[in-house]
Protein backbone atom coordinates (compact mmCIF):
# COMPACT_ATOMS: atom_id res chain seq x y z
CA UNK A 1 0.00 0.00 0.00
CA UNK A 2 2.84 2.32 0.89
CA UNK A 3 4.83 1.25 -2.17
CA UNK A 4 1.61 2.27 -4.49
CA UNK A 5 1.35 5.53 -2.88
CA UNK A 6 5.15 6.23 -3.36
CA UNK A 7 5.09 5.00 -6.71
CA UNK A 8 2.17 6.92 -7.65
CA UNK A 9 3.54 10.04 -6.02
CA UNK A 10 7.10 9.66 -7.93
CA UNK A 11 4.92 8.87 -10.88
CA UNK A 12 3.14 12.56 -10.56
CA UNK A 13 6.24 14.21 -9.66
CA UNK A 14 7.62 13.10 -13.00
CA UNK A 15 4.71 14.03 -14.49
CA UNK A 16 4.93 17.80 -12.71
CA UNK A 17 8.46 18.16 -14.03
CA UNK A 18 7.69 17.28 -17.78
CA UNK A 19 4.81 19.32 -17.83
CA UNK A 20 6.21 22.63 -15.86
CA UNK A 21 7.63 24.35 -18.63
CA UNK A 22 5.05 24.24 -20.79
CA UNK A 23 2.81 25.32 -18.25
CA UNK A 24 4.59 28.12 -17.49
CA UNK A 25 4.75 29.14 -21.05
CA UNK A 26 0.72 28.62 -21.24
CA UNK A 27 0.33 30.80 -18.55
CA UNK A 28 3.14 33.93 -19.96
CA UNK A 29 1.19 33.20 -23.29
CA UNK A 30 -2.05 34.52 -21.88
CA UNK A 31 -0.49 37.60 -20.21
CA UNK A 32 -2.78 40.83 -20.91
CA UNK A 33 1.03 43.35 -20.88
CA UNK A 34 3.73 42.61 -23.19
CA UNK A 35 5.80 40.93 -20.96
CA UNK A 36 6.97 37.54 -19.78
CA UNK A 37 5.52 37.16 -16.51
CA UNK A 38 4.09 34.60 -14.41
CA UNK A 39 1.50 34.41 -12.83
CA UNK A 40 0.10 35.97 -16.13
CA UNK A 41 -1.74 39.22 -15.22
CA UNK A 42 -4.84 39.79 -16.75
CA UNK A 43 -5.99 37.43 -19.71
CA UNK A 44 -5.58 37.77 -23.05
CA UNK A 45 -5.58 35.57 -26.47
CA UNK A 46 -4.03 38.80 -28.21
CA UNK A 47 -0.84 36.79 -28.55
CA UNK A 48 -2.53 33.65 -30.50
CA UNK A 49 -4.53 36.27 -32.49
CA UNK A 50 -0.91 38.00 -33.49
CA UNK A 51 0.48 34.23 -34.29
CA UNK A 52 -1.91 34.47 -37.63
CA UNK A 53 -2.22 38.60 -38.55
CA UNK A 54 1.59 39.21 -38.20
CA UNK A 55 3.03 38.30 -41.44
CA UNK A 56 6.51 37.40 -39.83
CA UNK A 57 5.02 34.88 -37.80
CA UNK A 58 2.26 33.57 -39.69
CA UNK A 59 4.85 33.14 -42.71
CA UNK A 60 7.27 31.15 -40.35
CA UNK A 61 3.83 28.86 -39.52
CA UNK A 62 2.85 28.84 -43.03
CA UNK A 63 6.49 27.61 -44.04
CA UNK A 64 6.81 25.37 -41.70
CA UNK A 65 3.56 23.47 -42.68
CA UNK A 66 4.76 23.55 -46.00
CA UNK A 67 7.93 22.25 -45.61
CA UNK A 68 6.70 19.54 -42.62
CA UNK A 69 4.33 17.75 -45.21
CA UNK A 70 6.31 18.03 -48.09
CA UNK A 71 9.57 16.45 -46.92
CA UNK A 72 7.24 13.48 -44.64
CA UNK A 73 5.79 12.69 -47.86
CA UNK A 74 8.87 12.72 -49.64
CA UNK A 75 10.31 10.76 -46.84
CA UNK A 76 7.37 7.84 -46.78
CA UNK A 77 8.41 8.10 -50.84
CA UNK A 78 11.80 6.91 -49.98
CA UNK A 79 10.91 4.46 -47.01
CA UNK A 80 7.94 2.41 -48.80
CA UNK A 81 9.63 0.71 -51.72
CA UNK A 82 12.72 0.11 -49.60
CA UNK A 83 10.77 -1.31 -46.62
CA UNK A 84 8.54 -3.18 -49.19
CA UNK A 85 11.83 -4.50 -51.21
CA UNK A 86 13.31 -5.81 -48.28
CA UNK A 87 10.14 -7.59 -47.14
CA UNK A 88 9.02 -8.76 -50.94
CA UNK A 89 12.73 -9.99 -51.75
CA UNK A 90 16.06 -11.89 -50.11
CA UNK A 91 18.09 -9.64 -50.96
CA UNK A 92 20.76 -9.55 -47.99
CA UNK A 93 22.70 -6.11 -49.92
CA UNK A 94 19.71 -4.51 -49.68
CA UNK A 95 20.18 -4.31 -46.02
CA UNK A 96 22.64 -1.82 -46.36
CA UNK A 97 20.74 0.99 -47.52
CA UNK A 98 18.67 0.78 -44.59
CA UNK A 99 21.11 1.18 -42.33
CA UNK A 100 22.25 4.08 -44.32
CA UNK A 101 18.62 5.22 -43.84
CA UNK A 102 18.91 4.77 -40.13
CA UNK A 103 22.53 6.68 -39.96
CA UNK A 104 21.48 10.19 -39.59
CA UNK A 105 19.30 9.70 -36.77
CA UNK A 106 21.82 7.93 -34.82
CA UNK A 107 24.50 10.73 -35.30
CA UNK A 108 24.22 14.03 -33.95
CA UNK A 109 21.83 16.03 -35.99
CA UNK A 110 25.01 18.56 -36.48
CA UNK A 111 26.78 16.49 -38.72
CA UNK A 112 23.96 15.74 -41.37
CA UNK A 113 23.52 19.51 -41.37
CA UNK A 114 26.99 19.86 -42.06
CA UNK A 115 26.72 17.08 -44.65
CA UNK A 116 23.82 19.45 -45.99
CA UNK A 117 25.47 22.46 -46.21
CA UNK A 118 28.89 21.15 -48.20
CA UNK A 119 26.66 19.50 -50.41
CA UNK A 120 24.30 22.35 -51.31
CA UNK A 121 27.64 24.87 -51.38
CA UNK A 122 28.66 22.80 -53.94
CA UNK A 123 25.90 22.41 -55.97
CA UNK A 124 25.32 25.76 -55.99
CA UNK A 125 21.65 24.93 -54.55
CA UNK A 126 22.65 26.51 -50.91
CA UNK A 127 20.08 28.79 -49.62
CA UNK A 128 17.22 26.99 -52.38
CA UNK A 129 13.84 26.83 -50.71
CA UNK A 130 13.60 23.53 -51.59
CA UNK A 131 16.62 21.87 -50.52
CA UNK A 132 15.33 22.12 -46.79
CA UNK A 133 12.85 19.71 -47.87
CA UNK A 134 15.11 17.20 -49.43
CA UNK A 135 17.25 17.61 -46.54
CA UNK A 136 14.60 16.76 -43.65
CA UNK A 137 13.05 14.22 -45.91
CA UNK A 138 16.90 12.42 -45.65
CA UNK A 139 17.38 13.36 -42.39
CA UNK A 140 13.80 11.85 -41.61
CA UNK A 141 13.50 8.73 -43.95
CA UNK A 142 14.67 6.67 -40.33
CA UNK A 143 10.52 6.90 -39.14
CA UNK A 144 8.72 6.16 -41.93
CA UNK A 145 11.57 2.91 -42.83
CA UNK A 146 10.84 1.82 -38.96
CA UNK A 147 7.10 1.97 -38.75
CA UNK A 148 7.07 0.30 -42.22
CA UNK A 149 9.60 -2.34 -41.30
CA UNK A 150 6.87 -3.05 -38.12
CA UNK A 151 4.12 -3.21 -40.49
CA UNK A 152 5.38 -5.29 -42.96
CA UNK A 153 6.58 -7.68 -40.70
CA UNK A 154 3.08 -7.59 -39.67
CA UNK A 155 1.77 -8.83 -42.98
CA UNK A 156 0.64 -12.42 -42.36
CA UNK A 157 2.77 -14.13 -45.83
CA UNK A 158 -0.06 -16.84 -45.71
CA UNK A 159 -2.66 -14.09 -47.06
CA UNK A 160 0.11 -13.66 -49.56
CA UNK A 161 0.17 -16.70 -50.77
CA UNK A 162 -3.62 -17.18 -51.02
CA UNK A 163 -3.73 -14.04 -53.53
CA UNK A 164 -0.47 -15.08 -54.86
CA UNK A 165 -1.88 -19.08 -56.05
CA UNK A 166 -5.13 -17.63 -57.17
CA UNK A 167 -2.89 -15.43 -59.87
CA UNK A 168 -2.62 -12.08 -58.14
CA UNK A 169 0.84 -11.19 -59.64
CA UNK A 170 3.01 -8.49 -57.72
CA UNK A 171 1.12 -5.22 -57.73
CA UNK A 172 -2.44 -7.05 -57.22
CA UNK A 173 -1.23 -8.41 -54.32
CA UNK A 174 0.70 -4.80 -52.94
CA UNK A 175 -2.68 -3.02 -53.76
CA UNK A 176 -5.11 -5.42 -52.33
CA UNK A 177 -3.77 -7.39 -49.68
CA UNK A 178 -0.74 -5.91 -48.51
CA UNK A 179 -1.68 -2.14 -48.73
CA UNK A 180 -4.26 -2.29 -46.84
CA UNK A 181 -2.55 -4.00 -43.92
CA UNK A 182 -0.17 -1.62 -43.78
CA UNK A 183 -1.25 1.76 -44.15
CA UNK A 184 -2.02 2.24 -40.69
CA UNK A 185 2.21 2.35 -40.59
CA UNK A 186 2.44 4.26 -43.49
CA UNK A 187 0.02 7.15 -41.71
CA UNK A 188 2.07 6.86 -38.53
CA UNK A 189 5.08 6.96 -40.68
CA UNK A 190 4.14 10.06 -42.04
CA UNK A 191 3.29 11.59 -39.22
CA UNK A 192 6.46 11.01 -36.84
CA UNK A 193 8.27 12.21 -39.80
CA UNK A 194 5.69 15.85 -40.03
CA UNK A 195 5.90 16.31 -36.33
CA UNK A 196 9.78 16.04 -35.95
CA UNK A 197 10.47 18.13 -39.05
CA UNK A 198 8.21 20.73 -37.53
CA UNK A 199 10.09 21.08 -35.32
CA UNK A 200 13.57 20.79 -35.88
CA UNK A 201 16.01 23.55 -36.06
CA UNK A 202 19.56 22.87 -36.57
CA UNK A 203 19.47 21.21 -40.33
CA UNK A 204 17.12 23.87 -41.34
CA UNK A 205 19.11 26.61 -40.19
CA UNK A 206 22.42 25.23 -42.10
CA UNK A 207 20.68 24.38 -45.05
CA UNK A 208 17.94 27.50 -45.67
CA UNK A 209 18.03 29.73 -42.68
CA UNK A 210 19.01 33.07 -43.78
CA UNK A 211 16.58 32.66 -46.70
CA UNK A 212 13.68 30.84 -45.21
CA UNK A 213 12.34 30.87 -41.57
CA UNK A 214 10.56 28.44 -40.42
CA UNK A 215 9.06 28.28 -36.88
CA UNK A 216 11.95 27.33 -34.36
CA UNK A 217 14.22 29.74 -36.50
CA UNK A 218 11.74 32.69 -36.29
CA UNK A 219 11.30 31.41 -32.14
CA UNK A 220 15.51 31.54 -31.96
CA UNK A 221 15.86 34.68 -33.43
CA UNK A 222 12.78 36.27 -31.58
CA UNK A 223 15.00 34.95 -28.61
CA UNK A 224 17.53 37.19 -29.08
CA UNK A 225 16.18 40.11 -29.72
CA UNK A 226 13.85 40.18 -26.81
CA UNK A 227 11.38 37.98 -25.34
CA UNK A 228 7.60 38.67 -26.21
CA UNK A 229 4.65 36.63 -25.13
CA UNK A 230 3.75 35.70 -28.98
CA UNK A 231 6.32 33.06 -28.63
CA UNK A 232 4.72 31.56 -25.96
CA UNK A 233 1.60 31.58 -27.91
CA UNK A 234 3.52 29.30 -30.78
CA UNK A 235 5.23 27.01 -28.55
CA UNK A 236 1.50 26.29 -26.80
CA UNK A 237 -0.17 26.35 -30.27
CA UNK A 238 2.82 23.68 -31.52
CA UNK A 239 3.17 21.56 -28.65
CA UNK A 240 -0.56 21.45 -28.58
CA UNK A 241 -0.31 20.39 -32.82
CA UNK A 242 2.34 17.39 -31.67
CA UNK A 243 -0.10 15.86 -28.60
CA UNK A 244 -2.95 16.04 -31.07
CA UNK A 245 -0.70 14.29 -33.82
CA UNK A 246 0.51 11.47 -31.37
CA UNK A 247 -2.66 11.02 -29.88
CA UNK A 248 -4.33 10.70 -33.11
CA UNK A 249 -1.48 7.83 -33.70
CA UNK A 250 -2.19 6.02 -30.20
CA UNK A 251 -6.13 6.21 -31.39
CA UNK A 252 -5.64 4.91 -35.09
CA UNK A 253 -2.84 2.57 -34.60
CA UNK A 254 -1.66 0.31 -31.90
CA UNK A 255 1.31 2.59 -30.41
CA UNK A 256 3.19 0.27 -28.09
CA UNK A 257 3.77 -1.94 -30.55
CA UNK A 258 5.16 0.90 -32.46
CA UNK A 259 7.75 1.82 -30.06
CA UNK A 260 8.35 -2.04 -29.80
CA UNK A 261 6.68 -3.85 -27.24
CA UNK A 262 4.65 -7.21 -28.20
CA UNK A 263 1.06 -7.19 -28.43
CA UNK A 264 -0.44 -8.44 -25.35
CA UNK A 265 -1.43 -11.26 -27.78
CA UNK A 266 1.50 -12.49 -28.80
CA UNK B 1 5.00 -16.17 -52.65
CA UNK B 2 8.60 -17.47 -52.91
CA UNK B 3 11.13 -15.09 -51.56
CA UNK B 4 14.24 -15.79 -54.20
CA UNK B 5 17.14 -13.19 -55.10
CA UNK B 6 15.21 -10.46 -57.33
CA UNK B 7 16.31 -10.54 -61.06
CA UNK B 8 16.39 -8.12 -64.13
CA UNK B 9 15.17 -4.72 -64.00
CA UNK B 10 11.48 -4.79 -63.37
CA UNK B 11 12.30 -6.74 -60.11
CA UNK B 12 15.06 -4.49 -58.77
CA UNK B 13 13.00 -1.16 -60.02
CA UNK B 14 11.68 -0.88 -56.63
CA UNK B 15 14.50 0.20 -54.94
CA UNK B 16 16.29 2.18 -57.67
CA UNK B 17 14.31 5.15 -55.71
CA UNK B 18 15.75 5.00 -52.12
CA UNK B 19 18.92 3.77 -52.99
CA UNK B 20 19.29 7.14 -55.45
CA UNK B 21 17.87 9.48 -52.83
CA UNK B 22 20.15 8.26 -49.96
CA UNK B 23 23.10 7.52 -52.10
CA UNK B 24 22.78 11.10 -53.57
CA UNK B 25 22.02 13.01 -50.40
CA UNK B 26 23.27 10.91 -47.90
CA UNK B 27 26.36 9.82 -48.92
CA UNK B 28 27.85 11.94 -50.97
CA UNK B 29 27.48 15.11 -48.63
CA UNK B 30 28.87 13.18 -45.63
CA UNK B 31 31.83 11.92 -47.88
CA UNK B 32 31.95 15.96 -49.24
CA UNK B 33 32.17 16.27 -45.43
CA UNK B 34 35.00 14.37 -44.92
CA UNK B 35 36.58 15.63 -48.11
CA UNK B 36 36.54 19.33 -46.92
CA UNK B 37 38.10 18.25 -43.86
CA UNK B 38 41.41 17.86 -45.37
CA UNK B 39 40.90 20.72 -47.82
CA UNK B 40 42.68 24.43 -47.30
CA UNK B 41 41.37 26.82 -46.38
CA UNK B 42 40.92 30.24 -48.74
CA UNK B 43 40.43 33.45 -46.94
CA UNK B 44 37.14 35.07 -47.66
CA UNK B 45 35.09 32.32 -46.75
CA UNK B 46 36.16 29.65 -49.71
CA UNK B 47 38.35 26.75 -49.47
CA UNK B 48 40.25 24.82 -52.31
CA UNK B 49 40.71 20.89 -52.99
CA UNK B 50 44.12 20.08 -51.04
CA UNK B 51 45.62 17.24 -48.22
CA UNK B 52 46.21 18.95 -45.36
CA UNK B 53 45.91 17.92 -41.84
CA UNK B 54 46.21 21.74 -40.18
CA UNK B 55 42.41 21.38 -39.42
CA UNK B 56 42.75 18.70 -37.47
CA UNK B 57 45.99 19.66 -35.95
CA UNK B 58 44.10 22.27 -34.63
CA UNK B 59 41.49 21.30 -32.34
CA UNK B 60 44.37 19.39 -30.69
CA UNK B 61 44.72 22.81 -29.06
CA UNK B 62 43.88 23.01 -24.85
CA UNK B 63 41.14 25.32 -26.36
CA UNK B 64 39.45 23.14 -28.30
CA UNK B 65 40.65 20.12 -25.90
CA UNK B 66 39.05 21.81 -23.36
CA UNK B 67 35.48 21.85 -25.12
CA UNK B 68 35.80 18.40 -26.36
CA UNK B 69 36.48 17.34 -22.60
CA UNK B 70 33.68 18.97 -21.18
CA UNK B 71 31.28 18.06 -24.33
CA UNK B 72 31.87 13.97 -23.60
CA UNK B 73 32.09 15.47 -19.64
CA UNK B 74 28.10 16.90 -20.02
CA UNK B 75 26.94 13.77 -21.92
CA UNK B 76 28.10 11.57 -19.84
CA UNK B 77 26.47 13.03 -16.47
CA UNK B 78 23.03 13.56 -18.66
CA UNK B 79 23.24 9.84 -19.83
CA UNK B 80 23.61 9.31 -15.82
CA UNK B 81 21.36 11.04 -14.39
CA UNK B 82 18.58 10.37 -17.29
CA UNK B 83 19.08 6.55 -17.14
CA UNK B 84 19.01 6.49 -13.49
CA UNK B 85 15.08 8.24 -13.55
CA UNK B 86 13.39 6.51 -16.68
CA UNK B 87 14.69 3.00 -15.73
CA UNK B 88 12.57 2.45 -12.26
CA UNK B 89 10.19 4.91 -14.35
CA UNK B 90 10.29 2.88 -17.21
CA UNK B 91 9.87 -0.40 -15.29
CA UNK B 92 6.76 0.73 -13.31
CA UNK B 93 5.19 2.35 -16.61
CA UNK B 94 5.35 -0.99 -18.82
CA UNK B 95 3.06 -2.43 -15.88
CA UNK B 96 0.34 0.12 -16.04
CA UNK B 97 -2.60 -0.86 -17.78
CA UNK B 98 -2.88 -0.04 -21.55
CA UNK B 99 -4.36 3.16 -21.20
CA UNK B 100 -2.79 4.64 -18.79
CA UNK B 101 0.93 3.36 -20.71
CA UNK B 102 -0.81 5.17 -24.12
CA UNK B 103 -1.40 8.09 -22.24
CA UNK B 104 2.24 8.37 -20.74
CA UNK B 105 3.29 7.26 -24.01
CA UNK B 106 1.91 10.09 -26.26
CA UNK B 107 2.84 12.32 -23.60
CA UNK B 108 6.74 11.34 -23.56
CA UNK B 109 6.71 11.88 -27.44
CA UNK B 110 5.29 15.12 -27.57
CA UNK B 111 7.86 16.20 -25.11
CA UNK B 112 10.56 14.09 -27.05
CA UNK B 113 9.26 15.90 -30.53
CA UNK B 114 9.72 19.58 -28.69
CA UNK B 115 12.11 21.54 -30.92
CA UNK B 116 14.98 22.57 -28.77
CA UNK B 117 14.21 25.80 -29.39
CA UNK B 118 11.11 25.02 -27.59
CA UNK B 119 12.77 23.39 -24.93
CA UNK B 120 15.42 26.02 -24.37
CA UNK B 121 12.80 28.83 -24.32
CA UNK B 122 10.28 27.04 -21.94
CA UNK B 123 13.47 26.10 -19.46
CA UNK B 124 14.54 29.88 -19.51
CA UNK B 125 11.29 31.02 -18.69
CA UNK B 126 10.65 28.81 -15.93
CA UNK B 127 14.22 29.52 -14.39
CA UNK B 128 13.83 33.18 -15.33
CA UNK B 129 13.50 36.43 -12.32
CA UNK B 130 10.23 37.38 -13.61
CA UNK B 131 8.41 34.12 -14.65
CA UNK B 132 10.31 31.68 -12.44
CA UNK B 133 9.76 28.94 -10.18
CA UNK B 134 11.27 31.28 -7.51
CA UNK B 135 8.05 33.08 -7.45
CA UNK B 136 6.47 29.70 -6.08
CA UNK B 137 9.06 29.99 -4.03
CA UNK B 138 8.36 33.65 -2.58
CA UNK B 139 4.92 32.85 -2.37
CA UNK B 140 6.06 29.73 -0.27
CA UNK B 141 7.88 32.29 1.98
CA UNK B 142 10.82 30.08 1.03
CA UNK B 143 12.81 32.83 -0.57
CA UNK B 144 13.11 36.53 0.23
CA UNK B 145 12.91 37.85 -3.38
CA UNK B 146 12.78 35.90 -7.01
CA UNK B 147 15.65 35.62 -8.85
CA UNK B 148 17.22 34.31 -12.21
CA UNK B 149 18.73 30.26 -12.34
CA UNK B 150 19.72 30.58 -15.62
CA UNK B 151 22.26 31.26 -17.58
CA UNK B 152 24.26 28.48 -15.57
CA UNK B 153 25.33 24.84 -15.49
CA UNK B 154 22.46 23.87 -13.35
CA UNK B 155 19.70 25.03 -15.79
CA UNK B 156 21.74 23.49 -18.51
CA UNK B 157 22.47 20.02 -16.83
CA UNK B 158 17.77 20.81 -16.02
CA UNK B 159 17.70 21.48 -19.61
CA UNK B 160 19.43 18.69 -21.15
CA UNK B 161 18.09 15.57 -18.88
CA UNK B 162 14.50 17.07 -19.29
CA UNK B 163 14.98 16.71 -23.48
CA UNK B 164 16.77 13.04 -22.98
CA UNK B 165 14.18 11.37 -20.20
CA UNK B 166 11.63 10.73 -23.10
CA UNK B 167 14.11 9.86 -25.12
CA UNK B 168 15.71 7.24 -22.57
CA UNK B 169 12.50 6.32 -21.93
CA UNK B 170 11.47 5.01 -25.19
CA UNK B 171 14.86 3.00 -25.53
CA UNK B 172 13.96 1.11 -22.78
CA UNK B 173 11.02 0.53 -23.62
CA UNK B 174 10.62 -2.43 -25.52
CA UNK B 175 13.29 -4.07 -23.39
CA UNK B 176 10.96 -3.64 -20.30
CA UNK B 177 7.95 -4.68 -22.04
CA UNK B 178 9.50 -7.96 -23.20
CA UNK B 179 10.47 -9.06 -19.40
CA UNK B 180 9.78 -11.82 -18.65
CA UNK B 181 7.59 -10.92 -15.47
CA UNK B 182 7.64 -14.98 -14.12
CA UNK B 183 11.56 -13.87 -13.26
CA UNK B 184 10.38 -11.40 -10.65
CA UNK B 185 7.47 -13.26 -9.39
CA UNK B 186 9.56 -16.08 -8.86
CA UNK B 187 11.57 -14.03 -6.66
CA UNK B 188 8.68 -12.58 -4.91
CA UNK B 189 7.41 -16.28 -4.00
CA UNK B 190 10.37 -17.40 -2.48
CA UNK B 191 9.90 -13.76 -0.50
CA UNK B 192 11.87 -11.21 -1.79
CA UNK B 193 10.30 -7.51 -0.97
CA UNK B 194 9.71 -6.23 -4.57
CA UNK B 195 12.60 -3.60 -4.14
CA UNK B 196 14.93 -6.25 -3.75
CA UNK B 197 13.39 -8.12 -6.14
CA UNK B 198 13.94 -5.41 -8.25
CA UNK B 199 17.71 -5.16 -7.80
CA UNK B 200 18.82 -8.34 -7.60
CA UNK B 201 16.91 -9.90 -10.35
CA UNK B 202 15.72 -7.16 -13.12
CA UNK B 203 18.34 -4.79 -12.48
CA UNK B 204 21.18 -7.40 -13.29
CA UNK B 205 19.30 -9.14 -16.06
CA UNK B 206 18.63 -5.76 -17.49
CA UNK B 207 22.52 -5.03 -17.21
CA UNK B 208 23.79 -4.63 -21.01
CA UNK B 209 20.50 -3.17 -21.54
CA UNK B 210 21.31 -0.45 -19.36
CA UNK B 211 25.04 -0.44 -20.72
CA UNK B 212 23.48 0.02 -24.36
CA UNK B 213 20.99 2.50 -23.18
CA UNK B 214 23.10 4.82 -21.53
CA UNK B 215 25.43 5.08 -24.42
CA UNK B 216 22.95 5.77 -26.89
CA UNK B 217 21.85 8.56 -24.50
CA UNK B 218 25.33 9.50 -24.51
CA UNK B 219 25.49 9.91 -28.37
CA UNK B 220 21.80 11.69 -27.81
CA UNK B 221 23.19 14.05 -25.93
CA UNK B 222 26.49 14.98 -27.66
CA UNK B 223 24.43 16.52 -30.69
CA UNK B 224 22.52 19.13 -28.43
CA UNK B 225 23.17 22.04 -30.05
CA UNK B 226 20.86 24.88 -28.92
CA UNK B 227 20.23 24.20 -25.11
CA UNK B 228 24.04 25.12 -24.44
CA UNK B 229 23.35 28.46 -25.91
CA UNK B 230 20.10 29.32 -24.54
CA UNK B 231 20.63 27.81 -21.12
CA UNK B 232 24.20 27.78 -20.57
CA UNK B 233 27.07 30.17 -20.48
CA UNK B 234 29.90 30.64 -23.42
CA UNK B 235 32.24 28.35 -21.22
CA UNK B 236 29.23 25.70 -21.45
CA UNK B 237 29.16 25.53 -25.06
CA UNK B 238 29.67 22.30 -26.80
CA UNK B 239 31.73 20.46 -29.72
CA UNK B 240 28.09 21.04 -31.79
CA UNK B 241 27.74 24.43 -30.84
CA UNK B 242 31.64 25.06 -32.17
CA UNK B 243 30.79 23.27 -35.23
CA UNK B 244 27.97 25.50 -36.35
CA UNK B 245 29.99 28.58 -35.33
CA UNK B 246 32.96 27.68 -37.25
CA UNK B 247 30.64 26.90 -40.37
CA UNK B 248 28.33 29.67 -40.36
CA UNK B 249 29.72 32.86 -38.80
CA UNK B 250 33.69 31.99 -38.91
CA UNK B 251 33.28 30.82 -42.11
CA UNK B 252 35.69 28.05 -41.91
CA UNK B 253 34.20 25.00 -43.27
CA UNK B 254 37.17 22.74 -43.59
CA UNK B 255 37.82 23.55 -39.79
CA UNK B 256 33.88 22.58 -39.29
CA UNK B 257 34.19 19.69 -40.49
CA UNK B 258 37.43 18.51 -39.16
CA UNK B 259 35.35 18.70 -36.11
CA UNK B 260 32.66 16.90 -37.32
CA UNK B 261 34.38 14.14 -38.50
CA UNK B 262 35.97 13.74 -35.20
CA UNK B 263 32.58 14.13 -33.49
CA UNK B 264 31.46 11.02 -36.35
CA UNK B 265 34.15 8.97 -35.21
CA UNK B 266 33.60 8.90 -31.41
CA UNK B 267 29.66 8.57 -32.13
CA UNK B 268 29.90 5.65 -34.07
CA UNK B 269 32.86 4.06 -31.60
CA UNK B 270 29.93 4.25 -29.31
CA UNK B 271 26.50 3.50 -31.33
CA UNK B 272 28.80 0.36 -31.90
CA UNK B 273 29.64 -0.78 -28.40
CA UNK B 274 26.11 -0.15 -27.13
CA UNK B 275 25.03 -2.47 -30.54
CA UNK B 276 27.69 -4.95 -28.81
CA UNK B 277 26.62 -4.64 -25.85
CA UNK B 278 22.73 -5.54 -27.12
CA UNK B 279 23.73 -7.87 -28.27
CA UNK B 280 25.45 -9.44 -25.96
CA UNK B 281 22.40 -9.95 -23.83
CA UNK B 282 19.72 -11.22 -26.80
CA UNK B 283 22.80 -14.08 -27.03
CA UNK B 284 22.49 -15.12 -23.53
Amino acid sequence: MLMRTLNSLIAGLIALVLAAPILVVAGVSVNEKKSLTFPPQGFSLAWYAEVFTDPGWRGALITSLVVATLSAALAVLIAFPLAWFLWRWRAPWARAFEVLGMTPFILPPVITALGFLSFWAAVGEYGSPWTVVVSHAVFFVTLPLVTLSLGFGAVDRSYVEAAATMGADDRTVLRTVVMPLVRPYVISGFAFAFVLSLNEYIVAYMVVGFTLETLPIKIFNALRYGYTPTMAAVTVLFVTLTAVVFGLIAWFGDLPRLLGAWAKND
Amino acid sequence: MIRRAPRGLAEHAPILFPALMLVVFFVIPFSLMIAVSVFRRVPGGFYEPDLVFANYERFLTAFFGGVMSFSLGLAALVAVLSVGIAFPFTYRLVKLPRGAQIRWLVFLLSILSLSEVIIGFAWSTLLSRTAGITNLFVALGLMAEPQSLSPSFGALLAGLVYQAFPYTVLVLYPALARLDPYLEEAARTLGSSPLRAFFTVVVPGLRNTIVATTIMVFVFALGSYLLPQLLGRPQHWTLSVLITDQAIYQSNMPFAAAMAVFLVLVSLALVGLALLAGRREETA
